[in-house]
This record gives structure tokens, C-alpha cells and sequence, in this order.
């Protein structure tokens, strides 16, 4: 560590609960350092504000290594900050410099509302889930044997790579529309990828494409924002197969 | 004869699981609709059976910290998952599973609890397949495999290194189904604060909704809790930030005894500490051990030269590189297992071999495996006269095919190339094997209350080995509990709804309202994290990879004071009826600061050396195993599950006696 690390001045968004109006607030935290995380430099900022007998900024973490998908923020106008493939756990100080202003917002969307401070409820996305996002077998443990139906590799990868989604929302916050494709496609292609999963998938991608819509996300116009915002790299791919289950789906289901 | 009745089945080992389940009472369907269970966590162990018991019919209710199920810890586990399958022909099979795993615990574990979960290990990965879990695969389209620490064959299952979020997300999508359908009725943001005993019967939990700080009453024929380890005892450790103890321990002061608090496991391939404000430790999966070796310098001054930063780490010659876990285990090189790699560490690191700036850290060196992976994919693509940087290009390719999502995370944190330099790795705490006792039946010594997961004690012994995390927590809730609380539910189809405005419930809400109260009356000078920060140093220094018995007594002593500090000086701002992450946090620190002192209590109790609890106090003293932690298994050849007195300090001490009829006790050797 050199020097007496960074001082940084914060802007961050406070409301009471989801019916009070909010603002953004200004903090100063100092003697940051480039290898604390920045849910750890929050973490200085909240010890700061308790030890003043304030209340400190309520913001959803838990994992602290990027898998969870608890942590959010919009900061400086990015969900999960200005690095690349990370969340916001992940992001390190580094990233910043001495005498910085930063923005942090929560993840705005519709169907994302506040609960406090940076805290938003993402239980739209569960209800997604709920409506098809598995394949329906009994968890009896007496199925055929695991390597009974070989899975090409690339297959298998491909459906692997879908299903790294951690959740977040990250892709809802950074697309203009406030569009959950990129997240709904990712389990959709998952499944739509295994043959353990095909045998389901019309009616898997028509019910998680219908309770997206009921719970008031926007439509995709293809912008890509979320595919360069997402922790996971998750491929925009994903919502070109959905497209095309989707069509197959609503075209051929039997009524 | 001891109150602690194991009710294990009587019989070869191998029919035990067979028969008991064919002599166990069964509840029809129709009356498992009319009865409701609740399952406290939702990780691997408590997602898994709210699946499979609602699946069974039984109506459930599922409670969460987090915002979504899915965020359980489990979520993190990034190496695999072992099963008894042996598609590599390698000889595995259960017996040989069975074996790894009790001597891998150190003889501490129930033989017949390991040997279940040895034989239902290979109706996991069945099960995950079927649900489209996707594993890693060969070219010819079959389950791949990869070895783990303690054992001599491949049979871990593994996606990448993100094994534990694809089982997790399975699970998940098994709750899923039922939640959709009504049989699982979900309370995410909820935190479990008492258990409800009527006629000494679990009846259900006080749970407080964390959104609204309201406290709620919820009433069930059976409790299940399944809310995971303790390690965040020590402040810093692999687990999440809201990991804890709170449901556990509220169970143990209701009458669960706590087994073996002191078997704690200190993984050895975690990213070191780099300052005061770490927050959390990172693991780096031990199946990195596959292909990395570790290392140390072998002279002092090369030590020297690297911490100030005159030499790197791939100047020095092969000659001079101590690679001390193949020098010292040469059976099983850099995969012996977790305890005995962590112990290995501190030593050299203590013998002042530290490789950065607090003198805390080895190398853990990808460097041979490249090359070698590196050449063979030049052969395979038909490259025949590969230049070395073309090989090495080869190799680091296939390490990020096994192990990207490892090298990135180390990368983003240490903002150090772990392709290119060797990755720098030191001990940290990361998973109890203790717990709540439990029987065969998973049942704790409250009826109808049970506990699942790493939050029970059962299968691990002392140490654990790698991969049999996710294996016993989704053996427990898919397999076990499912037709085990079926034998304590048959008595229980005439019992009706629970109402939950008996005095018991009353009882149990005015606790939970008085704690809250209480601390927020408080209204002190400290944070919860100074208090929580304190006791963490306590456990690190004095109860952590090497205890002693001075070091133990004076452990109780300073976690009672700091116990006593915290009810006078901590500072809880903000309102009870709202979102109030301080009071969550200072509701579970003020149960680890109890926790701490039973468990070092347990450690000064246990004077012998057996899997990752290690007394200075008994080290073998001579011959091949000189230096190497010494068993006592004429003294403590027993669980220990402590009952609750009132005060952690005056816990009551019963002995479970272990029998070892199908394999014989051993020193545990690695050599």
C-alpha cells in the first residue's frame, strides 16, 4: 500500500422505505485503499456513519466473491461499477483514483422497487422462475443412470455457460427498457440446450416469457447493453435462442 | 448408559440404510397434505428436502435470510461433488468412499451415518443429470471426473469451479416446481429467531420478517434446520457475510445439544489477508490441487528477496523450490487432505518461509501443469514441433478450461496474473464439521425437530474431506430426511393444524421481542463489527490452527469479556420495524459470542490431536509420524454434545461412544 490511500467523495442514494421519496446524499470517506473492495470501502463509510450515530446505508450483499448475485449498485451510471465481468464485490478500489466523486444509485427498474436506501426487491425474478424454470422430475434419486443419455461437450458447455447466471439484475438495470431477456433467456437456453429439458420446453419458455411480461418488464430492442454489463458474460445468444423457442413454441403448441 | 440414543439400525452396515427404511413408519398420502414442516435454510441440505417434502405431499414452508433461495452459501462451493460411481474404473466403489471419508475425518465420524451417505452418493448425481444440471463432460459426451484431497481416485463430479451453484440452482428449480404449485410456501428476507417447543415437542419457529421488523408466529408438526456452519465465529472466513450460527444455537439453547463446536475446518488454499478492513477471505478451490504445487523457498534469503521485492517468485531454480507437501506426504504429494495441507502451511510459514509481506503466505504453482497439458494438446492438434511459447499458450488454455472462473477471481482480487506468476495462498477458515447432534434419523435431541446440512454434526468427523460438502447436504435433504421424518410424522396425522396462540408461542414471541428490545436499548459507543472483529481474533490466535490449554482457558475469559462489553456498549442505530442490517448482525454476533466460548470450552476438553483440532499437547514424538498430530482414541473416542445450563461456560458434557466394527482404527497416514 502506498501513501495514505484515497480520498474519495460519495453522492448515495437514501430513502426511508419504498413509500418515502428519496435523494442523493453527499459522504466523504479517506485513507481508502486500492485493494479493499468497494463493498469494503462501504463497509468504512457505514462504521464511519454508526461511530457519528447516524444511520448507516442499508445495500445488499452476502457472498462477497461474485456468485451469490445478493450485491448490486448502479455506480457512476454502471450496474456493478466500471470494471468488466465483475460484481460489485468484486470491484476493487484500484479502480478508482485519489479525489474521485461516485455515484451510487440502486438498480432502477419498474419492476425492481426500492426497499431502502441501495436494498431494491428482486422477487420478480423468483416468480419467473416459478412459472417453468425446471425441468419436472421427482427427486426420488431412482432415474436412469447419470450417463445414460451421452450430451455432446459443446452442448453441455454451452447450456453450462447459460446457466452461470447469478441473478442479479444487472442486465434489467442496464438496459434503457428495463428488459429481463438476457436473465429469462439464460435458464430458457439452459434447459432448451439438454435433453433433459426439451421435453418440456414450449411450455417452459410460453410460461416464463408470460409471467416476464406480468411482472413488468420491458421489451428487448436489441441494444446489447445488458450482454456488457453482466458479471457473467452471459452471451445475447441466449435471447436469439429464446426468440426462436418462443416463435417455434407459439406456432406449433397444441391449444 | 448415556441419555444420547444414536438409534442406529441394527445389522450389516451394509443393509442397515435397506432395512430401516423398509421397518420405518410411513405417512399415506392423504395425511401428508394435512401435515406442515418447516425447513430454516435453503441451501443445499434445506433446499433439497423443502423439494422432496413437498414433493411427498407434506405442506411446507421455507424460510430464507436472503432475498431469494438461491442465494444460500452453498452457492459458493466451487469444486465438486463426490459419488461412488467409478466411471473411471479406478476401483471406487462405496466401501472405498466409506473408508476415505472416516479416515479422512479421523475416526470421529459415525460409521453408519458415513456409510449411507457413501451408498445414495451415486443417486445424486442421477437425480442433478435428470434435473439438467450441467456437469463437465468428455469429448464422448459422458460425466467427466477430477481428484480431491485424502483419496486415491477420481470420483468428483464437478462444472468448473462452480459445482455448488449448478446443485444449487438445481435444487432451487426443485423448489421452484413446488412453489409454483403451492406446496412450498416461501418466506425469503426472513430470519429464524426462536424455536417453539409445546409438550416437548417442536411445534415451530418465531421468525422476523426483515423488511418490516415484524415478528410472526408459524406452527409446524416438524422443524428442520438446515441453516449451515458456524465459521463466521471467527469474524473472517470463506463463509458469506450473513452467514451464522442464530438458528443452531437457538435450537441448542432450547434443548439440541451442540456436538464437537471445536472440529473446525481451516482450508488451505485461501487467498491471504491483505489488510485491517478485509471483510472476507476467499477460498481458491482445492481441486487447484490437481494441477498446482506448492512451494516454498528453501533459502532464507530468497524469502528475503521476494518480500522486498528483488526477486520473483519464477526466478528461483527448480533446485531451490521446497515443494514441503510432496517432500513430506510423497503417497499423496499436494492432494493430502485440507487439515493436514493447512497445518503444513503454518509450519513453514512459521519457520519464516512466508512468501509476502506478513509472512503469511506459499505459492501455489501452475507452471509444470501447463507445460504438461500444454504438450499433449500440441500432439493431439497435430502439432508436432510446437515452439514453448506456442506449448505454453496450449497449456494455459486448457487450466482456464478447468479452472477460469478460479484464476479470474484471484485475479480481479490480488490484481496478480496467476497464469503467468504463481498464485500466493494461506490457511482460512471455511466449513464445521460440528454442529447439532443428531441421530441416525437426523433427529436432534428436541422431537420433531431436526437438523440437516453442515447445520448437524454427523458425517464428517473431524476433518472434511473435499467434495463431500454438497454431497451430505443434498444426500440429507433429497434422500435421508424425506423417509426418516416420516417415521416421527406417522404419530402425528391426528394432531391437526398447530395453533400458534398457545401460551408456548407467547412465550416464545416475548423473548424475541425482550432480545430485540434489549439491544436496542443499548444504545452504546461500538459497532456490532468491533465486537464481532474482537472475538474473531480471539478464535484466529488462540482456538484456531493450533490450540493449547493455556491458550483455551484464556480464550473463555476474553470472549466473556467481550460478551459482557457488547451488552453494554454496542450501537444499534436505525428502528426495529424496518430494514436494519445492524440489528440482524447484532442478533447473530451476540449468539457467536456465546458459541466462541463453548467452543473453545470443547477444544480444551479434547486434549488430543485428531483432524483439524490440533493440541500442541499431543504430537507424535518419534518415528516416521514425528511432528504429525497424535490421536487418543483410549480417551476420546467420543462425540462430545454439550447441553445448554444457561451459560456457555457451564455446558453439561455427554459422551456418544464410537464403535468401529467395519474398519479398523489407524493412525491416519498420508505418507
Amino acid at each position: 500500500m502506498s501513501g495514505k490511500g484515497m480520498n474519495l467523495t460519495l453522492k448515495i442514494w437514501r430513502q426511508k422505505n419504498a413509500q418515502s421519496k428519496g435523494k442523493m446524499e453527499t459522504y466523504n470517506v479517506s485513507g481508502i485503499s486500492e485493494h479493499m473492495s468497494f463493498l469494503e470501502m462501504l463497509d468504512v463509510l457505514n462504521e464511519q456513519l454508526i461511530n457519528e450515530g447516524t444511520e448507516p446505508v442499508a445495500f445488499d450483499h452476502d457472498c462477497r466473491e461474485g456468485i451469490c448475485g445478493m450485491c448490486s449498485l448502479y455506480i457512476n451510471g454502471e450496474a456493478h461499477g466500471p470494471d468488466r465481468g465483475v460484481t460489485t464485490c468484486q470491484l476493487h478500489m484500484r479502480m478508482f483514483n485519489d479525489g474521485d466523486t461516485i455515484y451510487i444509485e440502486p438498480f432502477r427498474a419498474k419492476a425492481f422497487p426500492v426497499v431502502k436506501d441501495l436494498v431494491v426487491d428482486r422477487s420478480a425474478f423468483d416468480r419467473i422462475q416459478h412459472a417453468g424454470g425446471f425441468v419436472s422430475i421427482n427427486t426420488s434419486g431412482n432415474t436412469q443412470d447419470a450417463n445414460a443419455i451421452p450430451i455432446p461437450k459443446a452442448d453441455a458447455d454451452k447450456a453450462f455457460d447459460a446457466a452461470t447466471c447469478i441473478g442479479c439484475g444487472a442486465c434489467v438495470a442496464s438496459c434503457k427498457n428495463a428488459s429481463a431477456m438476457l436473465y429469462v433467456s439464460a435458464k430458457v437456453s439452459q434447459f432448451a440446450l439438454l435433453p433433459q429439458g426439451k421435453i418440456e420446453a414450449k411450455e417452459r419458455v410460453l410460461n416464463m416469457v408470460e409471467q416476464m411480461d406480468e411482472e413488468g418488464f420491458g421489451n428487448c430492442t436489441n441494444t446489447g447493453a445488458c450482454e456488457v454489463e453482466c458479471p457473467k458474460g452471459i452471451s445475447l445468444e441466449n435471447i436469439a435462442r429464446m426468440n426462436r423457442e418462443y416463435l417455434s413454441a407459439s406456432i406449433t403448441k397444441e391449444s | 448408559m448415556s441419555v444420547l440414543d444414536a438409534k442406529i439400525p441394527e445389522g450389516p452396515i451394509k443393509d442397515k440404510w435397506t432395512n430401516h427404511k423398509n421397518n420405518i413408519n410411513v405417512v399415506n398420502p392423504a395425511n401428508k397434505r394435512l401435515i406442515d414442516v418447516i425447513v430454516v435454510g435453503t441451501g443445499l441440505a434445506g433446499g433439497s428436502a423443502s423439494a422432496s417434502l413437498a414433493e411427498m405431499g407434506y405442506s411446507v414452508k421455507s424460510f430464507c435470510f436472503q432475498d431469494s433461495p438461491r442465494r444460500a452459501h452453498s452457492i459458493a462451493a466451487q469444486g465438486g461433488i463426490n459419488a461412488a460411481k467409478n466411471y473411471q474404473n479406478d476401483g471406487d466403489s462405496v466401501y472405498r468412499l466409506f473408508y476415505d471419508t472416516v479416515k479422512g475425518g479421523d475416526y470421529r465420524g459415525r460409521e453408519a451415518n458415513v456409510y449411507r451417505l457413501a451408498e445414495v452418493s451415486a443417486n445424486i448425481i442421477d437425480q442433478c443429470v435428470a434435473q439438467g444440471v450441467p456437469f463437465a463432460r468428455e469429448y464422448g459426451g459422458l460425466l467427466d471426473n477430477r481428484s480431491f484431497g485424502g483419496v486415491l481416485v477420481s470420483r468428483t463430479f464437478y462444472a468448473k469451479g462452480q459445482t455448488g451453484q449448478q446443485l444449487l440452482l438445481g435444487a432451487y428449480s426443485a423448489m421452484n416446481r413446488q412453489i409454483g404449485k403451492g406446496k412450498i410456501k416461501m418466506y425469503h428476507r426472513h430470519e429464524m429467531l426462536d424455536l417453539v417447543i409445546v409438550d416437548g415437542k417442536a411445534r415451530g419457529i418465531i421468525a422476523r420478517n426483515l423488511i418490516t421488523g415484524e415478528i410472526e408466529r408459524h406452527s409446524a408438526h416438524a422443524v428442520v434446520i438446515a441453516s449451515g456452519g458456524y465459521g463466521n465465529v471467527f469474524f473472517l472466513s470463506t463463509n458469506a457475510m450473513g452467514s451464522n450460527g442464530t438458528a443452531a444455537w437457538k435450537i441448542h439453547k432450547k434443548g439440541a445439544f451442540f456436538a464437537n463446536p471445536c472440529y473446525t475446518q481451516i482450508h488451505p488454499t485461501c487467498i491471504p489477508r491483505s489488510g485491517d478492513y478485509q471483510s472476507k477471505l476467499t477460498l481458491m478451490s482445492e481441486s487447484l490441487r490437481n494441477d498446482g504445487r506448492i512451494w516454498v523457498p528453501k533459502n532464507m534469503e530468497d524469502v528475503e528477496a521476494i518480500r522486498s521485492g528483488k526477486l520473483k517468485p519464477t526466478q528461483i531454480a527448480e533446485e531451490n523450490r521446497d515443494y514441503y507437501l510432496e517432500r513430506r506426504y510423497p503417497a499423496f504429494g499436494n492432494l493430502v487432505p485440507r487439515d493436514v495441507a493447512s497445518r503444513a502451511a503454518k509450519e513453514r510459514c512459521d519457520a519464516g518461509y512466508g512468501v509476502n509481506q506478513t509472512g503469511e503466505a506459499v505459492y501455489l504453482d501452475f507452471s509444470s501443469a501447463i507445460q504438461r497439458y500444454g504438450k499433449e494438446a500440441a500432439l493431439v492438434q497435430g502439432e508436432k514441433n510446437a515452439s514453448a511459447e506456442r506449448i505454453t499458450e496450449l497449456g494455459e488454455e486448457v487450466i482456464k478450461s478447468k479452472y477460469g472462473n478460479l484464476f479470474q477471481m484471484y485475479e480481479k482480487i490480488v490484481d496478480d496474473n496467476p497464469y503467468k506468476t504463481p498464485m500466493m495462498i494461506y490457511p482460512a477458515v471455511h466449513y464445521t464439521m460440528g454442529g447439532i447432534w443428531v441421530d441416525y434419523n437426523l433427529m436432534t435431541t428436541i422431537p420433531g425437530c431436526y437438523a440437516a446440512g453442515e447445520a448437524n454434526f454427523s458425517d464428517h468427523g473431524a476433518n472434511r474431506l473435499g467434495a463431500s460438502a454438497l454431497m451430505q447436504g443434498l444426500a440429507d435433504g433429497y434422500f435421508v430426511l424425506p423417509y426418516t421424518i416420516g417415521d416421527y410424522l406417522a404419530d402425528e396425522i391426528r394432531t391437526g393444524p398447530i395453533a400458534t396462540d398457545s401460551p408456548e408461542f407467547d412465550q416464545a414471541e416475548k423473548d424475541v421481542n425482550d432480545l430485540i428490545d434489549k439491544l436496542m436499548g443499548i444504545q452504546g459507543t461500538k459497532s456490532v463489527d468491533y465486537f464481532h472483529k474482537e472475538l474473531g481474533k480471539v478464535m484466529w490466535n488462540n482456538v484456531g490452527m493450533s490450540r493449547n490449554a493455556a491458550g483455551l482457558t484464556e480464550a473463555q475469559e476474553k470472549i466473556r469479556k467481550i460478551r459482557e462489553e457488547f451488552w453494554k456498549g454496542v450501537r444499534i442505530p436505525g428502528d426495529r420495524n424496518e430494514l436494519n442490517p445492524e440489528l440482524e448482525k447484532a442478533i447473530r454476533v451476540a449468539d457467536f459470542l456465546e458459541l466462541g466460548e463453548l467452543f473453545a470450552k470443547d477444544a480444551l476438553d479434547r486434549n488430543e490431536s485428531c483432524g483439524g483440532h490440533f493440541r500442541e499437547e499431543s504430537v507424535e514424538e518419534s518415528g516416521e509420524q514425528k511432528g504429525e498430530a497424535k490421536r487418543d482414541d483410549v480417551n476420546y473416542k467420543y462425540v462430545a454434545a454439550w447441553e445448554w445450563t444457561g451459560d456457555p461456560g457451564q455446558a453439561k458434557l455427554h459422551k456418544e461412544e464410537l464403535e468401529f466394527n467395519d474398519i479398523e482404527l489407524k493412525q491416519r497416514s498420508y505418507k
